[in-house]
């Protein structure tokens, strides 16, 4: 099959799911009210609470939670055949994370723009709430770790990515400086910023970096692993203004730059798809691809973490409820592209089965160097960039995902360190608690062989922490419609399914990781297991509770705001 | 389209500040709290040889003092000739 058509009726999905259901849900199951008052205006402080331009908070929203979750996971996926994947991503967008994203904000921004966290206090009891920072602990860990991996993966596959890469920290240092100390025009900047980037591809592609083996006494791998951690130590050090956010900001950016060349390239080349559809001859130890599919893929089909964003920050900047529709549901979308962009490249840019086959050898290998290289021979025929410079802009691309949600990763995992500090009466420190996040970090990813060689194995774990975290959003979201006396089936249904997938694969992990006597793993599953069963246990009873209670009245929300104002 | 590109810088900005507004606050927050530690020691009973020069920018602190005596875990004004509350 050609890829054309298959971006074509993704495309028509996505688009479908926008119109048609994201509107139903909007007006039939959240009720969005353009005249309700929104935390924003509420609360207005000029900090946290601030109305925004819808365009504006889209961009926020979307560029926070994409990244290189949605291309690691349909990459690592499209082993099972393009079909499945393809499948999962689209729907799962459109009734799952478009639902999921949308419920999110919206149950925020009728919570005075409250956390997932605190409302799971409200709605499901005080026990969801220290539930909420173990799962976010260890999602936090395992992220950091499995991008290590990635990024090490790919500066030795493409040694051409190795000098924009690194140059891109440089670039993101000198946007810093210009824009808070010389207090240069921002569109100026932004220009040369990118084009300082691109200029920096131009030259990784002329000058390939491979590193000596051994290099100060470690394999390369070793070596990448440690500096990348190095790195993000002291970046999640240093003040947000100097680094963290300039980075963030030339990521934003570049993410649309990106999309952009992989859709327009696809679109002009037309390639084929040389993948299999349902693939019958998955290498040995490939596990099942019920449930494991709807693990590998979390973000691009449904993630918790971005129930996090949604109620975190997002909420707080909501100018009109109804705006929720385009900013939540949208941006979910807009991940569902990125994660179909990343199937495409990984299935149709490769000339022959047997060449796809010698990619995808293992589960967990391929990945995003399949993605690299088959989304580069597609921007080759697509665009007509030389093959080496294509892989190398996706490299680069992926790489700086990757990268910065390492950085804020580490400077998150931090903050819990801390926290969790405070609760035993300890005081920490940023050094000493960065510290403790790096080395943790480091542990679960030398776990994985001195060179992380495992490192994937950390990612259906990844997904199944954070389809847990969908489920405890979905849950809260249930709650709410419930005591609504609303429909609660298009929560209820993706609920099931998604508990259902993640409980099962956590299951069927258990018995994979102590096959490979990988204990670390094991306890880490074991740790997810009990939180789920915790979870589905307390759900279920405030489910009951809400359902046999007498309905809220239709101004519950602003009676329970001037409970809280009084 | 003056007005247009206007808009499109100011979302520009706002593009690369909202993220981070409640990072910079939050600090900016906390160096205050520390200011105001100093100004008002001799007032809370630590000895200060600088008291007489900090005692004029006292007035400045007022406004926010409710707040920040809650902040610091007090539920009552520290201080007796402030009546905040």
């Amino acid at each position: 099959m050609n890829a054309l058509p298959l971006l074509l009726i993704g495309l028509a999905i996505f688009a479908a799911g926008y119109v048609l259901y994201s509107k139903f849900l909007g007006n039939r199951v959240y009720k969005l009210d353009a005249s309700f008052r929104t935390p924003a205006h509420e609360l207005n402080d000029g900090v946290d609470y601030v109305p925004t331009n819808k365009f504006v908070l889209w961009g926020h929203h979307f560029t926070s939670v994409a990244g290189a979750a949605p291309i690691v996971g349909p990459a690592v996926a499209v082993i099972w055949g393009w079909v499945p994947a393809f499948l999962w991503v689209t729907l799962g967008t459109v009734f799952f994370a478009g639902m999921h994203d949308l419920g999110a904000l919206w149950a925020s921004a009728r919570n005075k723009g409250r956390s997932m966290g605190t409302l799971s206090a409200r709605y499901i009891g005080g026990r969801g709430a220290k539930l909420f920072l173990v799962v976010i602990f260890l999602l936090l860990l395992m992220v950091i770790a499995a991008f290590a991996v990635v990024i090490k993966n790919l500066l030795i596959s493409t040694p051409s990515a190795v000098i924009p890469a690194w140059g891109a920290v440089a670039v993101a240092l000198l946007v810093g400086q210009a824009v808070y100390r010389y207090k240069m025009s921002l569109a100026v900047v932004t220009v040369v910023g990118v084009t300082a980037l691109y200029g920096l591809i131009l030259l990784g592609d002329a000058v390939p970096v491979v590193l000596p083996d051994p290099i100060l006494g470690m394999s390369p791998g070793t070596f990448w692993i440690v500096a990348l951690f190095g790195y993000a130590g002291i970046a999640s050090l240093l003040p947000v203004w100097v680094l963290l956010q300039p980075r963030d900001y030339i990521n934003g950016v570049q993410l649309f730059v990106g999309l952009g060349i992989l859709f327009v390239s696809v679109m002009l080349s037309a390639p084929t798809i040389v993948a299999p559809a349902i693939n019958n001859a998955v290498p040995a130890g490939t596990p099942d691809l019920l449930p494991l599919l709807f693990v590998t893929i979390a973000c691009g089909a449904i993630s918790g973490f971005h129930g996090m964003v949604s109620s975190g920050t997002t909420s707080k900047q909501l100018d009109k409820e109804t705006d929720a529709r385009f900013v939540g549901y949208f941006g979910a979308v807009g991940e569902g592209l990125l994660a179909l962009g990343a199937i495409i490249a990984a299935v149709a840019g490769f000339r022959t089965v047997a060449d796809w086959e010698a990619v995808y050898t293992a589960f967990g290998e391929g990945g995003v160097g399949a993605f690299v290289a088959g989304g580069g021979a597609i921007v080759n025929s697509g665009l007509g960039l030389p093959v080496s410079l294509s892989s190398t802009v996706l490299a680069t691309m992926a790489i700086l995902f990757a990268a910065t949600t390492m950085d804020t990763g580490v400077r998150l995992l931090r903050f819990v360190v801390q926290e969790a500090g405070e609760v035993a009466k300890l005081k920490i420190n940023n050094v000493v608690g960065t510290l403790v996040a790096v080395g943790a970090g480091m542990a679960l990813t030398f776990s994985q062989g001195a060179d992380g060689s495992g490192g994937l194995r950390i990612w259906p774990l990844f997904g199944t922490s954070n389809q847990l975290l969908a489920s405890l959003t979905l849950s809260i979201i249930a709650v709410m419609l419930i005591r609504k006396r609303r429909n609660p089936l298009p929560a209820l249904v993706p609920l099931a399914v998604v508990f259902v997938m993640a409980f099962w694969a956590a299951l069927a992990q258990l018995g994979d990781l102590y096959a490979a006597q990988d204990w670390l793993l094991l306890a880490i599953d074991g740790v997810i297991i009990v939180a789920a069963v915790w979870v589905a246990f307390e759900a279920f009873v405030a489910m009951r509770r809400a359902a046999q209670e007498p309905p809220e009245a239709l101004d519950a929300d602003a009676a329970e705001k001037a409970g809280l104002k009084g | 389209m003056s007005s247009r590109w206007a808009a499109f810088r100011a979302g520009l900005e706002e593009f690369y500040a909202g993220p981070y507004r409640r990072t910079f606050a939050r600090a900016r927050r906390e160096e205050d709290d520390l200011f105001r530690m100093v100004v008002l020691a001799e007032a809370l009973g630590v000895p200060d040889p600088a008291a007489y020069y900090t005692a004029e920018l006292l007035p400045a602190l007022y406004e926010d003092f409710h707040a920040w005596h809650r902040r610091m875990g007090m539920d009552r004004s520290p201080l007796e000739h402030v009546g905040c509350c």
